[in-house]
């Protein structure tokens, strides 16, 4: 009893369970279904493939945005809705930078890295925003970055006057797809790099402790000299950053930007990310670790219902089926019962033994 | 009422209380917090059921409560502190919402006859006006019109004045008085003794639980009500004291800190203030004098309006708890739950917390370190805690303030403010922490010590600030110590 | 005091949107009354032109066309929702604007404004979509045919000839018109043929990152197919990316042929490079058409014909030229 108690009360029970459902699923559906095969891709370069790879490719823009999701929601108990908005306003800068306002250049008119510095800054100007309004003016997360929301797109085609930039050098390409040589997906190095330096982060400084006081109680956490308007406002620009690096990805993977579709609805799986990962959505105390796994779990569901042929504008509503589940399976008086059945039945063993 | 019991898991919260209201009479009811007048208001009002005792109504004899819904039909009414309404509708369909007659509501109808009611009460509304119009008073008057209009018999206002100022109390005052003439019966619970005076006819004072007594108003000397409501007799008031002195080596050290008309936003009167090395002193006062909104805007946890703080003779800026703590001030506050304990976090994370955010946002403990901190502490208060992984909030009242307290004592600050460290915990943590008090001064750190119990205070303090309706009224010390002394400086006046 | 603030905020947030997606609003337009010194008062009402690149074309023609160097005066309005474009239209009518140009968001709805419309005097064109309404209330429509579309491509495919034709089908958003068009011809076609399989079908929105997703889910469950038939030229370019990634050829003589819709420069430029083999025209260009209407109309003559269905081609990449690309590039 006592270790059931104790393996379902770790966070990351239920993104682990999850995982591990999907993945019995696949094998029984497909026994090939974790065959990873080493071919050359149409540049001639070795690359991997298989659906464990496209799962960890394609799910890193969310693993990457779950980081940013994950502080914003333990400091204000909100969701940011406006990530899919500002990874269209972040993209769209940074191929105003790439293409300098012409929608066919010859070349790229700036380093990509200056490109990339622009749309990090932009994505934090975003997040800033967002968190001006949740931190400074007491607004409901979800209502503040609701105006991003609304807005973000027509932004993002006013930066580059409605064109559609195609970024003309195959190097910006491997930022969302293979550097020649090197059989991994680029991004899965990305969202490495992204979560080292959180590990590094929440390790050095006291970014956790202090987010996590803000979350469980605000009040008390003023009164040991914690500035909890500056704790919010710095998980949203910590957010903002986070959708440049995944507006990168998302950019990168074809070279150019369509702002009413890129990105769309990523904001529900980021939630969902963080929620799968067994965090409270009210905030407070919050498992890093656990919001980055929901991240890829919610891309293994995506990619099984691809594979189940499952049309593509009816995931949404087998997202809702998880939400509910998880919602079901958090509620306090579940867990009690569950707790009361598992103790009956441990009873029941011992009296029949 | 009579004999009224009312137990919760660990504690009688009622004990054989009786309580009788007449017609047409304001009767205040007293106490100190945990006294039992809300436990006691909520068994009258059908929000708790009674364990024993009957509740009798005129003309009706013995009725039966169980409900909030019951007690309405039979006329009793409650006004809260805070407002209970919708402040999106009119004044109209708050009066009159939840018993329209028919599903169709009439609405010229309704506007009509809240006009009329308004008038009849005089209360300076109209009745298509939003009630978020309205000033606080307006407001609370409208709950009123609302109550009186459902044939309220009896009628319980429940800190109505707390966040009126002076014309709206007295406008308040005045509705109170036409209810009276025409016959309602009022509970007015307060922890304003003048406005005591100035409206009701009977008090009855309640103490942990217990009746004190009911009084005559005329009979009752407020010296004499002070004493009720804190449990000692004016006869019997030797000195208590004694013990305390041995520690009062106050004297000699110099001023560690020092306040001049020190204002904030909270609403007291500005205040001077000072305390010295290894003094422990205290503010006094009734719940609400202000006791705390003074020691809050020392550590700025309030913002500071105007005043000069100086710490060592050096003159300083506290505009926010951190800078207080720069400083060497540590505040234990009054609210444990709302403002001391982050409930979610274990208790190891409890006890660095202060301590850490001292150090910077960038030098965290080490796990090893935080580990040494909170086993130190757990040790030396004798926390009992599963281990220092354990959330704070699964740990008993006593523990959790035990936690507080440790968070604050590994600061190492200069001085100490304890509000209200002894309320809601056992009377062995009491103890030990009075004890703690005396022992941190004798090794030379300045303590500031908050209590509702006039006699913890004297145990530890020696000096003492009075408060009354948030305006520091006099400062006790030496000979001056006594129960007697204090309560008449409390009371005021006479 | 916070509502004010916030609700200020969403209402610039609002606004903002609205100009970021058209340059003039109705109203600006109000300016000049009826007195509009001989030229001709038109107001546009088009859908988004973020919509998509086909929608950016189509604007620019119009813009293009209607300036004054060309006697017009003319005043545009954009939204996706019907309602509002209703709204904009009874703003141009009352504005007595002399020919409202419409393409409308939805099919339905429009009788009574446009019986306002024809009680003022102002002529309607529809261009672009069509309408359920009763033809006596507009005097033209400039229309593409979807079906025909993706007949034109079905039969080219048809026309190559392959042995056996395992099919990737991208659609566009369910239920709008160039789903339907170009779906239906393809799905008539395989029920006929034995040698025609649907390997996959699945809508991606009109959207590259789905299509690419779909097609890697193809290729990691490993099931053969030899073209990919996608419903517009973003979703073709996402399948090609997922192509390229797992070393599949495509192109002129190559492994999978690859189609797409709307003749975007890029795309055309794809088949110039033997990349992609055949690209479906949907012609935004209307403006002539509109153009050449309004004068018909002016000079007092009657139209030949209520519906006109533009001229469509079909480029396949053997064959495609420069001088193509150029022309009809969008």
């Amino acid at each position: 009893m006592s270790k059931f108690k104790k393996i379902t009360s770790n966070q990351l029970f239920i993104p682990l369970m999850a995982l591990i459902l999907l993945a019995v699923i696949n094998l029984i559906n497909d026994p090939g279904f974790f065959k990873v095969t080493l071919g050359t891709n149409n540049a001639g370069y070795p690359v991997l493939s298989g659906y464990l790879i496209t799962i960890l490719d394609y799910g890193s823009e969310l693993g990457i945005l779950a980081i940013g999701m994950t502080l914003v929601t333990a400091a204000s108990g909100g969701q940011d809705i406006s990530v899919g908005a500002t990874i269209a306003i972040a993209g769209s800068a940074m191929l105003r930078v790439l293409c300098g306002g012409n929608s066919r250049p010859e070349t790229i008119q700036a380093p990509i890295i200056v490109a990339f510095l622009v749309a990090c800054v932009v994505g934090m100007l975003c997040g800033a925003f967002n968190g001006a309004l949740v931190a400074l003016f007491k607004i409901q997360p979800m209502i503040a970055t609701l105006i991003l929301f609304t807005a973000g797109r027509s932004i993002a085609a006013w930066i580059n006057n409605n064109e559609l930039p195609i970024v003309p050098d195959p190097k910006f390409s491997y930022f969302g797809g293979f550097i020649p040589g090197i059989p991994i997906p680029t991004t899965v190095f990305i969202v490495a790099i992204c979560i080292v330096i959180i590990a590094l982060v929440l390790k050095f400084t006291n970014l956790g402790l202090y987010t996590q006081a803000v979350g469980i109680n605000e009040s008390s956490s003023r009164l040991n000299g914690i500035n909890p308007t500056l704790i919010k406002f710095i998980s949203f620009v910590i957010l903002g950053l986070c959708v440049a690096v995944a507006a990168l990805i998302k950019v990168s993977r074809l070279s150019t930007i369509n702002y009413s579709v890129i990105a769309k609805d990523i904001e529900m799986d980021a939630i969902l990310a963080v929620a799968l990962g067994g965090n409270a959505l009210s905030g407070g105390k919050f498992n890093m670790w656990s919001s980055i796994l929901g991240a890829y779990v919610i891309q293994f569901l995506t990619t099984t219902l691809y594979k189940f042929n499952v049309q593509s504008d009816a995931l949404a509503a087998y997202k809702a089926v998880v939400v509910i589940l998880l919602v079901v399976f958090s509620a306090p008086t579940v867990r009690d019962y569950m707790g009361q059945l598992m103790k009956k039945m441990s009873l029941a063993r011992k009296e029949a033994a | 009422m009579r004999g009224i019991n009312k137990s919760f898991p660990g504690v009688r919260a009622l004990q054989n209380v009786d309580f009788k209201l007449e017609k047409g009479e304001i009767h205040a009811l007293m106490g100190e917090n945990g006294a039992g007048k809300s436990t006691l208001i909520k068994v009258l009002t059908g929000v708790y059921t009674k364990d024993s005792g009957t509740i009798e109504l005129e003309g009706k004899g013995e009725v039966a409560i169980h409900s909030p819904q019951d007690a309405q039909k039979l006329g009793i009414s409650t006004v809260y502190q805070e407002i209970t309404l919708c402040p999106n509708l009119t004044v109209a369909e708050n009066m009159f919402i939840g018993r329209e007659k028919s599903s169709i509501t009439n609405w010229k109808q309704m506007n009509a006859d809240a006009d009329k009611l308004l008038k009849k009460l005089d209360i300076p509304a109209i009745a298509t006006q939003q009630l978020s119009n309205c000033s606080i008073a307006v407001q609370q008057m409208v709950a009123i019109a609302r109550a009186v209009d459902m044939d309220c018999k009896v009628l319980i206002l429940d800190e109505p004045t707390s966040s009126l100022d002076e014309q709206e109390v007295e406008k308040l005052f005045g509705l109170m008085r036409d209810l009276k003439a025409m016959g309602v019966g009022i509970i007015f619970v307060t922890h304003f003794l003048d406005q005591v005076y100035e409206v009701c006819d009977k008090i009855t004072v309640l103490r942990d639980g217990q009746l004190v007594g009911e009084y005559e108003i005329k009979d009752l000397p407020r010296v004499q009500l002070v004493a009720k409501m804190l449990g000692k007799e004016m006869d019997d008031l030797s000195d208590i004291k004694g013990e305390g002195k041995q520690y009062n080596g106050a004297d000699a050290g110099e001023t560690v800190f020092e306040a001049e008309q020190l204002q904030s936003d909270a609403g007291i009167k500005p205040f001077d203030f000072h305390i010295k090395k290894g003094e422990v002193n205290g503010f006094t006062g009734l719940l609400g004098s202000g006791r705390s909104e003074c020691v809050r805007a020392i550590f700025g946890a309030d913002r500071v309006l105007g005043g000069k703080v100086k710490v060592h003779g050096k003159e300083v800026k506290i505009n926010k708890p951190l800078d207080a703590m720069k400083n060497g001030i540590a505040y234990l506050p009054e609210d444990r739950k709302v403002d001391g304990i982050i409930g979610d976090l274990s208790v190891r994370d409890n006890i660095i917390m202060a301590l850490q955010v001292m150090t910077g946002f960038f030098k965290p403990f080490s796990r090893a370190k935080a580990e040494a901190f909170a086993d130190e502490y757990i040790k030396k208060l004798n926390i009992k805690t599963a281990s220092s992984d354990t959330p704070i909030k699964s740990l008993s009242g006593g523990n959790q303030q035990k936690v507080i307290l440790a968070r604050w004592l590994l600061m190492h600050p200069e001085y100490l403010i304890l509000d209200e460290p002894t309320r809601g915990i056992d009377v062995g943590t009491k103890v030990d922490i009075q004890k703690l008090v005396l022992e941190l001064a004798s090794e030379g750190m300045s303590v500031t010590f908050i209590s509702s119990e006039t006699d913890e205070m004297l145990r530890t303090c020696s000096r003492l600030v009075v408060m009354r309706d948030r305006k520091v009224v006099g400062e006790l010390s030496g000979e001056d110590l006594t129960q007697n002394k204090i309560m008449s400086t409390i009371a005021g006046g006479e | 005091m916070m509502k004010r603030v916030l609700a200020v905020l969403m209402a610039s947030a609002m606004t903002l949107s609205l100009v970021a997606c058209g340059s003039a609003a109705p109203a600006s337009s109000g300016s000049a009354p009826a007195a509009s010194g001989g030229k001709i008062k038109v107001g546009i009402i088009n859908n988004d032109p973020n919509e998509s690149g086909y929608r950016t074309a189509n604007d620019a023609d119009l813009k293009a066309k209607f300036t004054e160097a060309n006697g017009y005066e003319a005043s545009f309005a954009y939204s996706l929702k019907n309602d509002e474009q209703i709204q904009y239209a009874q703003n141009f009518i009352q504005d007595e604007v002399d020919y409202l140009l419409l393409s409308a968001a939805d099919t339905a709805g429009w009788d009574s404004v446009l019986k306002d419309a024809q009680a003022a005097g102002v002529k309607v064109i529809l261009f672009d979509r069509t309408i359920d309404a009763d033809p006596s209330l507009y005097e033209a429509s400039i229309v593409s045919d979807m079906a025909k579309e993706g007949q034109t491509a079905v039969d080219w495919l048809a026309g190559q000839n392959l042995s056996e034709y395992n099919v990737i089908h991208i659609q566009g958003v369910m239920g709008s018109a160039a789903q339907q068009g170009r779906s239906g011809a393809l799905d008539t076609k395989v029920a006929a043929e034995s040698n025609w399989n649907i390997v996959k079908q699945q809508t991606a929105e009109w959207n590259a990152e789905k299509a690419q997703q779909i097609v890697q889910s193809v290729i990691d469950a490993g099931t053969p197919f030899n073209v990919i038939y996608a419903e517009n030229d973003d979703m073709a370019k996402g399948a090609v990316a997922a192509l390229d990634a797992a070393g599949i050829s495509h192109g002129v003589g190559k492994d999978v042929v690859v189609m797409g819709f709307d003749c975007n420069k890029w795309a055309l430029e794809e088949l110039l490079a033997q990349n992609w083999n055949y690209d479906g025209q949907c012609n935004p260009f209307q403006s002539s058409y509109i153009d050449d209407i309004i004068k018909k109309l002016e000079a007092g003559e009657t139209l030949s014909q209520k519906t006109i269905i533009m001229d469509e081609k079909g480029f396949d990449a053997s064959t495609i030229t420069q001088d193509d690309v150029d022309n009809y590039g969008i």
